[in-house]
């Protein structure tokens, strides 16, 4: 077996073992890694710092006194910054920007001993489903559709992520999810893709979208990984008043827990019109593989879930439109002369801004602007608190939700460019988690009719990743999903 | 909601976005096409509904109100498309 198909948990063990080195590890990494470039996955490879770190790995697991990840190579998504490497949100407006700090979810990666491969590709801004909007260009999904060779999108925006560790080009990855970044392109290529509750890790240092709804979280090859990245990458930041100052537990003792007596709410708004019939039939399936492992189902009403999208595409615009003020060509990234200091920004951000965040900007300011802000902005947070207490209303009757995590697999690249809104559908059952602030889990679980694969969404109580790994590691078990994509890196 | 040439002219400009003429158009029709879908929102009734501001399931801890950084001017100009002196180097802005 290559050393590139082992999960987190089997390369700790083995690392610690001594049947193989971090350097060794590193270096099929680094080979998968450069097997991989077709896919676009990785911006800057980093393999001198990967090495030099694999040698520190070494030099404790050397003496048994490895860290909780050392050796485990991970690819950043290109919104982390990370100091002395390039940084550039996927956006051309920060072409050349090399931060000189570290965001606090990486370095808290490095000081467990994990190591960088490299920077991988997203959507501009973190804002897109199909890491296409990326001034460096798509990103492609290692997997195909049966009997047809053409690239399809990873989905997005951590999509990058997503098709570095489904190709096996990486370990883990990190990702963010704003409203589906992490879970949706988990689904589209295989893999589990986690987002915590709002405030458990720390936003420090990663570049912002809508600050009220980003959330870091891990992309991994299974649940268990999931559940000991995020244990590594958690924690309160007194950086980030938003990060909250909660114990961090070890989640992966949570893997592998029975769920029996447990109640799985299914919610019936999800089950939309138009659908296809392959996502519902799979999420009677995940029904069935739960109640088969002791628990109880029970039907809940999210009342307003139809309205969550229009919600999210208000607020997110308008929180973006602010925190992206700040690329003002003055700072830091682009500069666009212009002969008055409005000319200069103005010529800045025409040129830096790609067309879908743009569209978002604009869309956020006109929602801010003097005469609209109430009909839209305040509108649509109030709307918000009733989407947040639908979920607290059901969580007195259950203690997860099951759901699709969306509504179709991964699509042809070029697909849905047309129409911003057909695109933003594809997170129709995500965002609503992200508006509440809860924890949400994507777990592989099946594959369509022309082979690819679909995942199943988990949602959890706020601070309740533990129950919610705790159902998905039981999903993942009972789909014994082995597929792999048509495309592996590391098979040698 | 539908938007004509002159607001989007008028939003870019907030926005500090310089927007080709002959792109307005299209971004018109862009804009006006999810604002008009936002707008399904219109439906709900909020009345006596408080707006969610922040996710706040955990309340943030006070902290000391002293300085914690600082010193660190390379860092910041390091970045800087145009630095003179250990300044930002701005277009004129006064006559």
């Amino acid at each position: 077996m290559s050393l590139n198909a082992l999960t987190i948990a089997e390369t700790r063990d083995r690392l610690r073992r001594k049947e193989f080195t971090a350097r060794e590890l590193a270096e099929a990494y680094i080979r998968a890694m450069e097997a991989a470039r077709p896919l676009n996955a990785y911006l800057v490879e980093t393999p001198e710092r990967a090495l030099a770190a694999a040698a520190q790995s070494d030099a404790r697991l050397q003496k048994d006194e490895a860290l909780p990840l050392d050796g485990v190579p991970v690819a950043v998504k290109d919104l982390f910054c990370t100091e002395g490497v390039e940084t550039t949100a996927g956006s051309r407006i920060l072409g050349g920007f090399v931060p000189p700090y570290e965001s606090t979810v990486t370095a808290n990666l490095w000081r467990n001993g994990a190591l960088m491969l490299g920077k991988v590709n997203l959507d501009e801004f973190a804002m897109g489903s199909a890491t296409i909007t990326s001034a460096r260009g798509p990103t492609e999904n290692p997997w195909r559709r049966k009997g047809d060779n053409r690239p399809l999108v990873p989905g997005g925006s951590s999509g990058g992520s997503a098709s570095a560790v489904a190709v096996h080009a990486a370990l883990a990855a990190t990702g963010t999810d704003t409203g589906g970044s992490i879970r949706q392109p988990a689904s589209f290529c295989g893999i589990v893709g986690l987002k915590p509750t709002y405030g458990r890790c720390s936003r420090w240092g990663i570049v912002a979208f809508a600050s009220s709804l980003d959330q870091a979280g891990p992309m991994t090859r299974d649940v268990r990984d999931a559940a000991i990245m995020l244990k590594a990458m958690a924690g309160h930041d007194p950086k980030d008043s938003t990060s909250a100052p909660v114990p961090v537990p070890d989640f992966e003792k949570a893997v592998g827990q029975s769920i029996k007596g447990l109640r799985i709410g299914i919610p019936k708004e999800y089950r939309l019109d138009g659908m296809p019939k392959e996502i519902d039939a799979l999420w009677q399936r995940g029904i069935d593989w739960l109640t088969a492992a002791g628990a109880t189902t029970v039907v809940i009403s999210l009342k307003m879930t139809p309205y969550a999208l229009a919600t999210y595409y208000i607020i997110a615009p308008a929180e973006a439109s602010s925190n992206l003020a700040r690329y003002d060509g003055v700072r830091f990234g682009l500069r666009v002369p212009g002969e008055t200091l409005d000319e200069m920004y103005e010529n800045t951000r025409g040129q830096g801004f790609g067309a879908e965040v743009r569209r978002r900007v604009l869309i956020g300011t006109y929602v801010l602007s003097a005469g609209y802000y109430d009909a839209y902005y305040l509108k649509a947070q109030k709307v918000r608190t009733l989407i947040a207490r639908d979920f607290d209303e059901a969580f007195k009757t259950c203690d997860a939700i099951l759901t699709p995590t969306a509504p179709s697999a991964a699509f042809a690249i070029g697909d849905k460019m047309d129409d911003p809104i057909a695109m933003y559908l594809n997170d129709v059952f995500t965002v609503p988690v992200n508006l509440a602030g809860l924890p949400g889990i994507s777990v592989p679980a099946g594959l369509s009719a022309d082979g690819l694969p679909l995942g199943l969404q988990v949602i959890g109580k706020a601070f309740d990743e533990e129950t919610t790994l705790r159902v998905a590691a039981v999903l993942e078990d009972a789909a014994g999903f082995e597929a792999v994509p048509a495309f592996l890196a590391g098979a040698a | 909601m539908a938007l004509d040439k002159a607001t989007v002219a008028r939003i870019a400009a907030l926005a500090r976005i310089k927007v080709p003429e002959a792109e307005l158009g299209a971004l018109a029709a862009d804009l006006s096409k999810i604002l008009t879908w936002v707008e399904q929102l219109n439906a709900i009734d909020v009345s006596g509904v408080e707006p969610m501001t922040a996710v706040a399931h955990a309340k943030p801890p006070l902290r000391e109100d002293k300085v914690t950084d600082g010193g660190i001017r390379d860092k910041i100009l390091a970045n800087v498309p145009e630095t003179a002196g250990g300044f930002f180097v701005v277009p004129k802005v006064v006559e």
